[in-house]
């Protein structure tokens, strides 16, 4: 288990942006009615993009809006590793995987930048810009070594180019996420060796064809004309 | 040609993101195509065609997709049937799902509608981890494209009511579980449900649900399509199929590749990754089917097959057949105590034996890596491991036993030898380590 408090130092309270609430809206629309519950850790993870942070007025407003004890609330944020409880960089949150592939292939080479440039993990630069995490598994491991910079994912990272989209974050750059060494996604290095049959792509897979081992006649036929 | 696939046979026909993911470029590539006719069918003969493909849950556990869906009742009732498709991917070395996800989102949402039917169920939840937020953000557009279109939804063009909605985590590797998953969706902490009562009886809101894979729901459209026998015809009996299949570690070039189950795990590794970095002969280990399945030597992975009866009967697992490649440079100590903290950090705390065991492998493990434990230690923590496993609720306890069980089955010498050379040098008076290391 990792343990996880509140930060100590909380605001007075906390207010959703029309844009916020609208979306929360929209979430909590879509589980049926009375298990609006389950809108939780989606409304949560909005607070997080408003403000960067979930802090404790925030859980408070949540708990009212969905009708949840505070506790339960309080149970979810701190459970799930996602949420920040404390704030984080205003330029960016670097979260670097260091889970054994891409451990296998390097990590630990990126978080040496971290710690040179940023400072300690788990704590905001002296400048309040960077914030950097290990953060565990982030399921992209055939493009190991990456990062996830402010939710997107840099991959196949090199200590020189991960330093360099550090760079590029901290003259307020918004780096195009994907592979640093521009591999076409997780294909292998140098281009694809697969899916090269030009018939695949030429629309002859969408011609009608009989359903093979069609039933005879169903049984419950579906009458939609 | 590299490996055993041929292309025309590939259900990912977009795995690499060449092509338009939306719905149009999906269509071209066959997606949606004669769902209307299956759907003609009855639920029976979708399950019992889903059965005789052979397909087994892609998820990790193998589970028969089409006998799994038979256990929902076979009548609605007041109480709704669900189905979840489990998007949770966070088993480290595994990355395929993700592929689905952001690049042919259109074969899972077909597939959904399509399970949907065969389980009875007018609404399905995707669950998607919530770092993948392009990924979710792809998904979302794919599916608001396919309610537009009037493929899904209420009186859509198939004929059967259906709702499909995407929801998100919080970063919990536990919620791949799927009890966990549930109480997730639900807004609760991630903690797994005893079972029974099974999913099938009681899921989310107490009502009927079965939980699949991506991977399991994208496939089924195209095993429909193109015939029980054709997807059947891929691999060995009872290992039927096709299948993504991750490489990570060091192999030349790491990707994700759709390949036959059965593939030889060396012809899958030379052909399609381009080998071991440093060529065949400096292989270590290999972890085959995501971190939670115990390592195989670099000899055994000469025999070994990409299936689930080759690895089990060397102790090992496919899993998600995630591979994780360690060369001869690698610490593969240091690499399983890291896995061990990545259990301790996931666990869930419900289960005294996982909460507690998990951080006691992992701190012994750390001390394994520089050598500064006892040889009876050794002993303790793979009894220690054997405690853990099998004795929690959900899998993760074992799951964190497995790669410790791993290590120390084909690599205890190497484990003794770094205790032996830390001792050497020391004095050998007892009490004195702590000093001299000061």
């Amino acid at each position: 288990m990792s343990v996880r408090r509140l930060s100590p130092n909380q605001p007075a309270s906390f207010a959703f942006q029309p844009e916020t609430l609208e979306k929360a809206k929209w979430w909590i629309a879509k589980f049926p009615a009375g298990r609006q519950q389950s809108a939780v850790i989606p409304i949560l993870w909005l607070i997080q993009k408003q403000d960067g942070w979930v802090s404790e007025p925030a859980i408070r407003t949540v708990a009212e809006m969905l009708g949840m004890a505070r506790i339960r609330v309080l149970e979810v944020a701190t459970f799930y590793t996602m949420f920040m409880l404390e704030p984080v960089g205003s330029v960016a949150l670097v979260q670097v995987c260091g889970t054994t592939p891409c451990q296998l292939r390097g990590s630990e080479s990126l978080m040496a930048v971290c710690k040179r440039r940023i400072g300690a993990k788990d704590h905001l630069s002296a400048d309040g810009k960077f914030y950097w995490q290990e953060v565990e598994c982030l399921g992209a491991c055939a493009n190991a070594p990456m990062a996830a910079i402010n939710d997107y994912y840099y991959e196949d990272l090199t200590p020189e180019s991960f330093e360099a989209l550090l760079d590029d974050f901290a003259a307020g750059k918004a780096p195009a996420p994907g592979s640093a060494m521009k591999r076409q996604g997780s294909a292998p290095e140098g281009g694809p060796l697969t899916l090269s049959d030009p018939s695949l792509y030429d629309g002859s897979a969408a011609q009608p064809k009989a359903l093979p081992n069609a039933a005879p006649k169903a049984a419950e036929p579906e009458t939609t004309a | 040609m590299v490996g055993i696939l041929e292309d025309k046979d590939r259900i990912f026909t977009n795995l690499y993101g060449l092509h338009d993911f939306g719905l149009e470029g999906a269509k071209r590539r066959g997606a949606w195509n004669g769902v209307r006719d299956i759907l003609s069918q009855t639920p029976e003969w979708i399950c019992d065609q889903v059965k005789n493909s052979g397909l087994r849950g892609r998820g990790g556990a193998g589970f028969g997709t089409g006998l799994k869906w038979t256990f929902m009742p076979k009548q609605e009732s007041e109480r709704p049937h669900f189905l979840v498709v489990n998007a949770d991917e966070s088993e480290p070395g595994t990355c395929k799902d993700r592929e689905i996800l952001r690049n042919d989102p259109h074969l899972l949402i077909e597939g959904c509608m399509i399970a949907s039917y065969a389980i009875r169920a007018h609404a399905c939840y995707i669950y998607i981890r919530g770092e993948y937020v392009f990924e979710r953000e792809r998904l979302e557009a794919a599916i608001k494209q396919a309610y537009e279109a009037r493929l899904i939804g209420k009186d859509n063009v198939h004929g059967w009511d259906f709702d499909l909605y995407v929801t998100h985590g919080g970063g919990a590797y536990i919620c791949g579980d799927e009890t966990a998953l549930m109480e997730s969706l639900e807004g609760k902490k991630g903690q797994p449900r005893l079972k029974p009562p099974f999913p099938a009886g009681a899921g989310i809101y107490g009502c009927p649900t079965t939980i699949n894979n991506v991977e399991t729901i994208a496939t089924v459209g195209s095993i429909l399509r193109r015939g029980a026998e054709w997807f059947a015809g891929f691999g060995r009996p009872n290992n039927t199929g096709t299948k993504l299949m991750a490489i990570s570690g060091h192999v030349n070039r790491p990707c994700v590749v759709e390949e036959t189950m059965s593939i030889p795990l060396r012809q899958l590794l030379e052909e399609h990754c381009g080998g071991i970095r440093g060529g065949w002969g400096n292989l270590k280990a290999i972890i085959p089917g995501g971190s939670s399945v115990p390592m195989i030597t670099a000899e055994m992975a000469e025999t070994a097959l990409m299936d689930f009866d080759s690895l089990r009967e060397m102790r090992s697992g496919l899993g998600t057949a995630a591979v994780i490649v360690m060369d001869k440079d690698a610490d593969i100590v240091k690499s399983i105590a890291r896995l061990s903290y990545f259990y301790k950090h996931e666990s869930c705390g419900q289960c005294t034996p996982c909460r507690e065991g998990t951080g006691w492998m992992w701190r012994v493990m750390e001390r394994m890596v520089t050598g500064e434990a006892d040889m009876a230690e050794i002993d303790m923590l793979l009894d220690v491991a054997s405690q853990v496993e099998g004795h929690t609720i959900c899998g993760l306890g074992d799951a964190a036993a497995w790669p410790i069980q791993g290590l120390f089955r084909h690599f205890r010498h190497e484990v003794e030898d770094r205790i032996t050379q830390y001792r050497a040098g020391r004095p050998h008076v007892q009490g004195a380590t702590l000093v001299a290391a000061e």
